[in-house]
């Protein structure tokens, strides 16, 4: 799967990796973050 | 020369609660939404005797010690303890009827009427209890139906019977309908009920507390001031710390951390000789999760409320054995170290230790977030403590203190089983003082650290999340430096 | 998956399409990473949310598969995925995440 130019959602989680942390990375492959967000169950 | 800070008690308490599980935010979204799951919640539900004998419910009391988990096969609720205590060597459990009686002598403005059957199961089982029990009065059920008729609120029930009942105070003010004050109450009387066990065990006279910092979750106010605050004072006033004041510490689940570091500064500073830091119980958690309990066919767990008290003070007074507070060794998480993991536990962890030349193994064990995964599993949320465990010990590899080989290891050794309930800021690492009070005392750990976290995100202020720690030494560690 | 996130995943899919739409996932378990795959897959297991019998078909890929690590910055990638790496189960998050996808 070839991230550049693609339109991701990403769906981190505070023990893992977080939604920000996950669109810097999606980026620096060429993605277009249209939302990112993290999740916290506890 | 300022006092050395410690932390010389600890007290937890949980209310079972079964009846309130239906106000818990999430199921009464969804039972407003299908009422026909309100029988399947209720089925789902343990009995008091179940609940007491709950293995981890009997490691937040005090009776077993978190490495007993490992040891007890799962599923903790069907491998239960053999003629287990509510009672607990730094903790209680309480009956519903208990809790009922709590919320009545902490109405100070008549929320809540509940029947005289039930005020007369509350009287008996808060015999014990020291403060204003002349407050649990009950009326007739015609009396109790009347008022509920005449005012907006919320039923309360007793083995599924209408046997209370809370009212709304202002129908246009948000902050002030019956289920925020139920949840406002609730974290009151849980946390009266921690104080007053905390100030009893601790053989100390309520008046000798100056400060009081409350660090739990729940916005007190009203629509001009949602969240205003200072719960603290008004638990205070209750178990009769006459000569304190105090506020609320707010953090998501960092703040018991922030409240503790806190209370040991006004300490060490002498501003304060006896701070009290109280954390209440959050009522909105309740049966959060039972979806998913529901669907794995277990039973719907987050059916008690939790509540915590800590008394800081000099590290001389007493017995002299509490938990030495290195606030040189406080963490934090800044603003500008960004979000990655690596970046929270470098914080968090690593520079407190490097700072003091210490390395990760010259600590013996971690609190984390204490969270018992048998709650969070069947939501797929994971084992949140092992998780939290396992990044620390990749912390150590990444700093060469421990190889790939030893990671278990570590996290056996360093880590332990998550018992805590899943009540917001009750986890959150601080569980296990009562625990290293314990274990200190009988010099089986020289030194232990709490780490904390916070999904501040969560509120849509800011992306961040926030992060806390502390380090206790037993009281000969801490002596030579 | 919260309710108000499969919501916005919902809205994104009806509003844009789905043509050139990839999740990316960061859970640290094969649990938790399988339930958000296959809920923007197959539609939400749980049938709580509004993905409940909604199978969107995303592509859906976790951070630690080897064809997304390759893609980006590895300074990056140290600083953000390096511990969790070391700490989780990879092959097993990279099953659960394959087996909603295929």
């Amino acid at each position: 799967m070839d991230l550049n130019g693609r339109r991701v959602v990403a769906i981190g989680e505070r023990e893992g990796v977080t939604g920000p942390s996950l669109k810097l990375l999606a980026e620096s492959a060429g993605a277009d973050v249209v939302f990112s967000v993290t999740q916290c169950f506890v | 020369m300022s006092p050395t800070p410690a932390i010389l008690r600890a007290s937890y308490a949980l209310a079972h609660a079964p009846d309130l599980v239906r106000h818990g935010s999430k199921p009464a979204r969804e039972i407003g939404r299908d009422p026909s799951l309100l029988p399947r919640i209720t089925e789902a539900l343990r009995p008091w005797d179940e609940v007491v004998a709950y293995p981890p419910n009997q490691v937040f009391i005090g009776n077993r010690e978190p490495d007993d988990l490992a040891s007890i096969p799962r599923p903790w609720y069907e491998n239960r303890i053999d003629s287990a205590d509510s009672a607990g060597s730094f903790g209680r459990m309480v009956t519903q009827p208990a809790l009922y009686g709590l919320m009545k002598l902490c109405d100070d403005f008549e929320l809540v009427t509940i029947d005289a059957e039930l005020a007369d199961l509350a009287a008996t089982d808060l015999a014990d209890f020291d403060h204003r029990r002349g407050r649990i009065t009950g009326v007739d059920p015609a009396e109790l139906r009347t008022i509920a008729e005449a005012s907006n609120g919320l039923d309360l029930h007793q083995d599924g019977r209408p046997a209370g009942f809370i009212r709304t105070v202002h129908d246009q003010d948000e902050a002030l309908t019956a289920s925020v004050l139920l949840e406002n109450l609730i974290s009151k009387a849980t946390a009266v009920l921690a104080v007053s066990d905390l100030l009893r065990s601790a053989r100390i006279a309520a008046g000798e507390i100056d400060y009081l910092l409350n660090c739990g979750e729940e916005a007190v106010g009203d629509r001009y001031q949602r969240g205003g605050g200072s719960l603290s004072k008004a638990v205070g006033e209750v178990v009769g710390c006459v000569n304190a004041t105090g506020s609320d510490i707010k953090a998501f689940c960092s703040a018991p951390v922030h409240a503790l570091i806190a209370a040991g500064a006004m300490v060490a500073a002498g501003v304060h000789r006896y701070v009290v830091v109280l954390g209440g119980a959050s009522q909105a958690k309740l049966g959060m999760k039972f979806g998913a309990h529901l669907r794995n066919g277990v039973p719907v767990m987050e059916d008690c409320l939790a509540s915590m008290a800590f008394l800081v003070g000099p590290a001389d007074a007493g017995d002299g054995e509490g938990l030495r507070l290195r606030l040189d060794l406080a963490g934090k998480h800044p603003i500008g170290a960004g979000s990655s993991p690596k970046a929270v536990y470098e914080a968090l962890v690593v520079e407190p230790l490097v700072r003091a030349g210490l390395s990760m193994t010259d600590i013996d064990k971690y609190a984390v977030e204490m969270h018992n995964p048998e709650i969070t599993e069947p939501g797929g949320s994971g084992d949140v403590p092992r998780t939290n465990y396992r990044t620390l010990a990749a912390m150590a590899v990444l700093r060469r203190e421990i190889g790939r080989e030893d990671m278990d290891r570590f996290v056996a050794e360093r880590g332990m089983p998550g018992f805590a309930p899943t009540q917001g800021h009750i986890p959150a690492g601080v569980p296990y003082l009562g625990h290293a009070l314990e274990a200190i005392r009988r010099g089986r750990l020289d030194r232990a650290m709490i780490v904390a976290k916070g999904s501040l995100f969560l509120g849509r202020m800011t992306q961040l999340v926030d992060g806390v720690s502390f380090v206790v030494e037993r009281p000969a560690v801490a002596r030579p430096r | 998956m919260d309710l108000e996130d499969q919501a916005n995943v919902n809205r994104l899919a009806e509003t844009s399409g789905t043509d050139d739409m990839v999740v990316l996932l960061g859970q640290p378990d094969a649990n938790s990473a399988g339930l958000f795959a296959e809920t923007v897959t197959r539609g939400d297991p749980t049938w709580a949310g509004p993905l409940a019998g909604v199978p969107l078909g995303l592509p859906v890929f976790h951070v630690l598969e080897p064809e997304i690590k390759e893609q980006m910055d590895g300074e990056l990638y140290d600083e953000h995925v390096g511990l969790m790496e070391l700490s989780a189960d990879v092959d097993e998050i990279i099953k659960w995440v394959a087996v909603c996808r295929d």
